[in-house]
């Protein structure tokens, strides 16, 4: 019984290790005094300086992060209210083709995705006579396409955890409609809805198959800076930059788990109070 | 009646016409553009020129097994571990294991260089324990490796998801009918996992069938997959309509490869499907 | 308002979805203050009239008549009727209070008099001190309260409730069908009521609509319901029922079995084909010299208070509910009084119901659906 907790403990060590690895070498090296990311010559943080002063990924990093936040936003509007008409729709075969085509760009291969919104644009372009269509308002339209998904999967389940009645049972004491889903539909799938944001947020912001064929020279993200970098030979501000993005997700999960962790607590007590009751009946 | 049914429309509108205008139009500008010519004239030499490509799409399908099968096997055990462990330690595993997933993957590729480099890391480890160097970088081993190291957690999660909500009176049942554990893993919890499995294999094999970075850093170019040959098309010679009949075929397999995937799996994968 | 006028006329109504007609042409009115019950298996349109009146669902065609208006175009909440529902629909992100609370906010009422008005309905439900607690840690007896004092807060006229018993276990069900009958004496307000329970529909409504098929198959008073059922489909589908194939020779005598019966029935034609019903509670066992059929005796269960018995006579099964005992095998003679006999004119329904040859006690069981709460695992994330 001992070994296999030995076994299985290494196990999970050793893939761990593969999976940090790289993570690792790119935060040693981002303190390396050389500009090499290959040998390891001594300790500085003149990188992190460096990477101040570098306005190209600072402005990529700007663009990157009001792209993030705009297209979230959309498709987190556009999403609830995909995901609120799917869940009422009455008619099977409309529900299954509105869910097939919401599953499009979830198992379609991203460079797939990217090159015919490429094409698409491109084409439009030619017909409107404009030669470079690409830039932002692509960007945006193709990081709203590909996050709506993600909301609309998210939105759904929770949508169907809400009971079918709780509309009706507002408008029977006397809510219009309209006023009956944002004060009892929409608290009940608020969750879903946040859950939704933050995917879409976090895969506009580290999406770089898709926004490498539909941006143009005018506005580049910062996986599309880190790209044309990589091209060339990378210098350890990159790495620098990395392990600033790292540690800034790291506390965001670290936060995310900690909230997580609360809110089960919360309903394991809730439950408990629930199951007391039952045995006092 | 008709009353809620305009309300309805009036709901669904905004999504109807995105979805038409942004992921239906595309799909059927990738089938124009393949089978077009620059000038807009209708042709299947595109298409047909895609014979010399055959070996492109063996080789990438043949990778995406190879990586597709690996993160399997190292994913498996994980997730089964990972599921039988405390709830905190899970949630803690959970986070390491969806940490990289949010990392720039351009620049996690480019660290393995430094690792698998002939005067990186690993070589220099070799060096000093006297094996001597070893040919790691720019090899068909080191694009597969680039592909289990960034998509392996697309396998772990879904396996982990349905592992977690498998009964473990189902598992005491059949130890109580006198299963042992090997029979338990392959007659019990195996055929449970299968919307997991089916859906990781999913998750993994589409982006390394489709990938073009990790084949260029790791693999020097030297070989070059779908993905590679696509993004050339539109990045550099600039041959789009070579470039959509490449990912309509490239689409179609995947259909393919899903449609015969999904004959193992009754499940919609609705369930095990993770994102 | 002048006690027992019309207060909701169905006038023509019909309903299909896709296709499927639900209601067919249905003619209803229901007496202010009375406590009126749908009943009907599952799919009869029980609950699709019930929707029509609370305003959810538009009839195809027909007028919904209020206190003497047409109120078809008068969208849900505008209505002055309140519903509860199955699954009571209840708020999860509010509290008790505020559920409660939340039709009286939506008339916009000052604080106060919200606040008096809840606690005098959680008075009248019995749960005083319940406020602040979460609908999650409620039990279902408890959900079901707080249902009926939020729709009872915005003193509807009419109170629309859609088996609102279902998901509650026997006990507990039994318990609330007291409670609510005396909460609907108390307040004299009207309900009605869906059940496909012709127990709960027996013991607490003045009047029954008896729904099979999207058509009403009998209105009256449970005693009438019960005692005269108008076809075999009521007969059998309230209470236990011997269904036979009779002929009605002249007023007051029936024939079934190859005998002839007195009877208390008229106004058939002469020699017209009937169906008879006889209840297994009004045949008396008597020997079998003395009965005016004779039977074997093929199935005996303790019922605690009485036995039930199956007689085998000339091949059709009849079930008998009697306090005597008689053992499987005995033959044995029933004798039955003129006026246990109900004479029905022959409808639709006649012969789809036989005798108790494949009776078996688990098809009442399973004709009891309990709406599953629908899980569904909510996606990873």
């Amino acid at each position: 019984m001992k070994r296999t907790k030995v076994l299985s403990n290494l196990y999970l060590a050793l893939i761990m290790l593969f999976l940090y690895a790289p993570m690792l070498v790119m935060v040693v090296f981002s303190f390396n005094s050389a500009s090499s990311t290959g040998v390891f010559q001594g300790f500085s943080t003149k990188w992190y300086g460096e990477l101040m002063n570098d306005s190209v990924t600072l402005q990529a990093l700007s663009n990157t992060l009001v792209l993030a936040v705009v297209s979230s936003l959309i498709a987190m509007v556009l999403g609830t209210l995909a995901a609120v008409g799917i869940h009422s729709m009455r008619k099977k075969w409309v529900k299954t083709s509105a869910m097939t085509v919401t599953n499009i760009p979830m198992v379609n291969p991203e460079i797939v995705t990217g090159v015919s919104m490429m094409l698409l644009f491109v084409f439009v372009g030619k017909l409107v006579g404009a030669s470079d269509v690409l830039g932002f308002p692509t960007l945006l339209i193709a990081h709203v396409t590909f996050s709506l998904p993600y909301v609309i999967l998210s939105v759904l389940p929770k949508l169907r955890q809400t009971d079918r009645n709780l509309s009706e049972a507002a408008q029977d004491l006397g809510c219009p409609p309209l006023t009956a889903f944002f004060k009892v539909i929409l608290p009940n799938i608020t969750s879903g809805i946040v859950t939704g944001l933050i995917m879409a947020f976090t895969l506009s912001l580290d999406d770089f198959i898709i926004s490498y064929f539909v941006s143009g020279p005018k506005f580049q993200t910062l996986p599309i800076v880190i790209f044309s970098m990589t091209k060339k030979k990378v210098k350890p501000d990159m790495y620098a930059l990395s392990t600033l993005m790292f540690l800034a997700v790291l506390l965001l999960l670290v936060l995310m788990n900690v909230l997580q962790a609360r809110a089960e607590k919360k309903e394991k007590q809730a439950l408990r109070a629930k199951t007391e009751k039952g045995i006092e009946r | 009646m008709k009353k809620t049914s305009l309300a309805q429309k009036l709901i669904n509108a905004p999504y109807m016409v995105w979805s038409v205008l942004f992921i239906l139009a595309p799909m059927a500008m990738v089938v124009y553009y393949a089978l077009t010519d620059r000038d807009g004239n209708f042709t299947v030499s595109n298409l047909a020129s895609l014979s010399s490509y055959s070996e492109t799409f063996v080789r990438s399908v043949w990778y995406a097994f190879l990586a597709t099968v690996i993160c399997l096997l190292l994913s498996y055990p994980f997730a089964y571990i990972m599921a039988r462990s405390k709830a905190s330690r899970q949630r803690m595993l959970m986070m390491l294991i969806m940490l990289p997933m949010w990392m720039n993957f351009l620049i996690r590729t480019y660290s393995w260089i430094t690792i698998l480099n002939n005067t990186g890391i690993l070589n220099s480890l070799f060096e000093a324990i006297g094996i001597g160097r070893v040919q790691m970088i720019n090899t068909p081993g080191a694009v597969i490796l680039g592909m289990v190291y960034n998509f392996l957690p697309y396998m772990v999660l879904p396996i982990y998801s349905v592992m977690v909500k498998l009964d473990q009176s189902l598992v005491e049942a059949a130890q109580d009918l006198g299963c042992n554990s090997r029979a338990v893993l392959s007659k019990v919890i195996f055929p449970q996992s299968v919307p997991g499995v089916v859906s990781g294999i999913t998750m993994v094999f589409v982006p390394c069938v489709s990938t073009f970075y990790i084949s260029q850093k790791l693999g020097g170019g030297k070989f070059m997959l779908v993905g590679d040959a696509i993004e050339m098309q539109f990045q550099s010679a600039y041959n789009y309509n070579l470039g959509a009949a490449l990912s309509l075929v490239l689409m179609l397999m995947i259909v393919v490869c899903m449609l015969v995937m999904n004959r193992f799996t009754d499940d919609n994968g609705e369930g095990a499907m993770l994102f | 308002m002048e006690k027992n006028s019309v207060i909701i006329d169905l006038k023509n109504i019909s309903v299909s979805f896709d296709g499927q007609p639900v209601l067919k042409n249905i003619n209803l009115y229901i007496r202010d203050g009375e406590f009126v019950t749908l009943l009907g298996p599952s799919g009869c349109g029980k609950t699709t009239t019930l929707r029509i009146i609370a305003g959810f669902q538009a009839p195809d065609s027909g007028e919904v008549i209020f206190e003497g208006k047409v109120i078809n175009g008068v969208p849900a909440h505008k209505r002055q009727v309140n519903t509860i529902f199955q699954r009571y629909a209840l708020f999860p992100n509010r509290n008790v209070f505020d559920n409660i609370a939340f039709g009286l906010e939506q008339k916009k009422l000052p604080k106060a008099q919200i606040r008096e008005t809840v606690e005098e309905m959680l008075a009248l439900v019995n749960l005083k001190g319940f406020e602040k607690r979460r609908i999650s840690s409620l039990s279902g007896g408890q959900q079901q309260r707080v249902a009926i004092a939020r729709a009872l807060a915005v003193q509807p006229r009419v109170l629309l409730l859609d088996e609102p018993l279902g998901a509650l276990d026997l006990k507990l069900r039994k318990d609330m069908q007291v409670e609510l009958k005396n909460i609907q004496q108390r307040l004299g307000i009207t309900f009605i009521y869906v059940t496909h329970d012709q127990e709960e529909a027996l013991s607490m409504s003045d009047t029954i609509v008896v729904l099979d098929n999207g058509e009403i198959q009998q209105i009256g008073t449970p005693t009438d319901i019960y005692n005269e059922p108008k076809n075999a489909f009521v007969a059998d589908f309230i209470g236990e029922s011997n269904i036979l194939d009779g002929i009605m020779h002249e007023d007051f005598s029936v024939e079934f079995h190859g005998m002839r019966f007195q009877c208390v029935d008229k106004g058939f034609e002469k020699d017209e084909p009937v169906d008879v019903v006889v209840r297994p509670e009004d045949v008396d066992i008597v020997p079998p010299e003395k009965g005016m059929l004779r039977g074997r005796v093929t199935s005996v269960t303790f019922k605690g208070v009485h036995y039930e018995i199956i007689v085998d006579i000339h091949g059709f099964k009849w079930m008998v509910q009697t306090t005597q005992f008689a053992a499987v095998g005995d033959e044995i003679g029933l004798s039955i009084k003129p006026d246990e006999i109900q004479v029905m004119k022959k409808s639709a329904y006649s012969g789809l119901y036989g005798d108790y040859s494949s009776y078996s006690e688990e098809f009442d069981e399973l004709s009891d659906p309990q709406s599953q709460a629908e899980q569904e695992a909510p996606a990873e994330v």
